[in-house]
């Protein structure tokens, strides 16, 4: 996958579990959960659906290095690479 | 035998749309069966039979607009069978249903009339409810393109199609939303203002050090997939759960001046909704459940509600409501209890403060938990107890598996 495909993926999965959200209101660089109102629930299912997608399971250690869209596509590129 | 009346869904709910019938007749139904799906504002909203028996006779079409209280069918209970008793009550049953019928509002029926027309001009009959017809033709979605493969479409579903792909005119949309919002804005303000007139509420909040929990919360998830991740949310409903079986005087109700506790243990969990308002739908009889089928329930609780997918039971059998205002960084919550239950209980965020143990001064991480009570039916006493009760269990994690 490249950067673009997992970044779309990314917005795609939020797009999915939170239907209420437009996607002009993802910003790349702001704070997903805090910034969507994405309960930890809600975050929980992101993360899961893009294991089915990438086959990356983030550990809750690592959650702040997937905090927003940008840092959550790198932490997986490093991770595919 | 007994009628199955359209259930009141909500304070607020005055009617709502039978969309689409599960059972028919002559079939056998079982206690918690779901019968019917309904749309409501909140979403559509699977109904439940309280009783097992025998479906004897639908009495309303689907897409018709029930007022609450409205006979929908006759169910027939295993022992009570004769023909003649059974014609006796249908007859009743008629009766009564007109009479329902001209106690909704003129504009109303002439709501339920226009609706009925509508779907009279429907060439091809298309299984959708006239609120969602009437919302595709503000949003110029054209509900003969949907998909086919579904059986029923939803108003969600419009409603999906209508922001994304088809753009309304500005005001129009504004116009739909404000209306949609204040059905339940104006639920939420009938139950809230009864509460705080009739309810003497008293508060009591403590500090739980939720070091200990969350540390085991980490371990144990580490040896478990990501599916099967446990939340702290879980565990915190399953402490109250826990708790409240050590202290069941605030589970329950205040009904005709009397103390009515609950043996079974129906949390109503409150789910902010991102568009506005709030729904707590009822995690149903939680005492039965450990934390991993908390978590699973849990999980599907949440999400249906999101869906609008919930089921009549659960928007009705709630014994106390809990709180959890967390993730927006609050760090206490004093509730307003939603009557007639007895308490509700708030979690707030969970952040790095300063602690004391023994001597030392450390930082650990500090959850304040509170609790509103109904002093009619309790005192501070039960109050403290309950909140003591979770701080425990929190401390000894392993015993909330």
């Amino acid at each position: 996958m490249t950067k673009d495909e997992i970044k779309s993926a990314i917005i795609k999965e939020i797009l999915e579990i939170a239907p209420d959200i437009e996607e002009s209101e993802i910003e790349n660089d702001k704070n997903i959960q805090r910034s969507l109102e994405i309960d930890s629930f809600d975050f929980l299912k992101i993360l899961t659906a893009m294991n089915a997608q990438v086959g990356i399971e983030v550990p809750e250690a690592d959650y702040s290095q997937v905090d927003t869209v940008e840092h959550m596509v790198e932490y997986f590129l490093k991770r595919l690479e | 035998m007994s009628q199955f009346l359209m259930p009141s869904l909500g304070a607020d709910m005055e009617s709502a749309i039978l969309m689409e019938w599960m059972v028919k007749e002559g079939d056998t139904v079982t206690k918690g069966q779901v019968i019917a799906e309904v749309e409501t504002s909140k979403g559509v909203i699977e109904i439940e039979v309280f009783e097992d028996g025998i479906v004897e006779k639908l009495l309303v079409e689907p897409e018709t607009e029930c007022a609450v209280g409205m006979p929908l069918a006759i169910i027939k209970a295993g022992a009570d069978n004769t023909l003649k008793a059974m014609k006796k009550i249908e007859t009743q049953t008629i009766v009564k249903h007109n009479a329902d019928t001209s106690k909704i509002e003129p504009d109303k029926q002439k709501k339920i009339i226009e609706a009925k027309e509508d779907n009279i001009e429907q060439e091809e009959r298309i299984k959708i409810s006239p609120v969602a017809r009437k919302r595709a033709q503000e949003l110029g979605v054209d509900i003969t393109k949907l998909d086919s493969k579904k059986d029923v479409i939803h108003l969600s579903q419009i409603e999906a199609l209508g922001t994304i792909k088809v753009k309304a005119p500005e005001a129009a949309e504004k116009k739909e939303e404000t209306k949609e919002r204040d059905g339940m804005r104006q639920a939420i303000a009938a139950a809230m203002s009864r509460s705080n007139t009739e309810i003497p509420h008293y508060y009591l909040s403590t500090s739980i050090n939720m070091t200990p929990a969350l540390e085991y919360l980490k371990e144990l998830n580490k040896k478990r997939s990501i599916e099967e991740r446990i939340l702290p949310i879980a565990m915190l409903v399953r402490a109250v759960v826990l708790a409240l079986k050590e202290v069941p005087e605030l589970n329950g109700f205040w009904q005709e001046n009397g103390h009515r506790m609950s043996k079974e243990i129906h949390p109503g969990i409150a789910i902010a909704l991102r568009k506005g308002g709030l729904i707590t739908p009822a995690l149903l009889d939680a005492q039965n459940m450990d934390m991993y089928s908390t978590m699973e329930f849990l999980s599907d609780l949440i999400t249906r509600t999101r869906l609008g997918k919930l089921r009549s039971s659960e928007m009705t059998k709630q014994t106390i409501t809990i709180t959890n205002l967390g993730d927006l960084g609050v760090e206490s919550v004093y509730g307003v209890i939603y009557p007639p239950q007895l308490a509700i209980i708030g979690f707030g965020a969970i952040v790095n403060a300063p602690w004391a143990e023994g001597d030392a001064l450390c930082v650990r991480k500090v959850m304040q938990a509170t609790l509103a009570g109904d002093h009619r039916a309790t005192d501070g006493r039960i109050g403290a107890q309950f909140l003591d009760k979770i701080n425990k269990f929190l401390q000894n994690p392993q015993e909330l598996l």
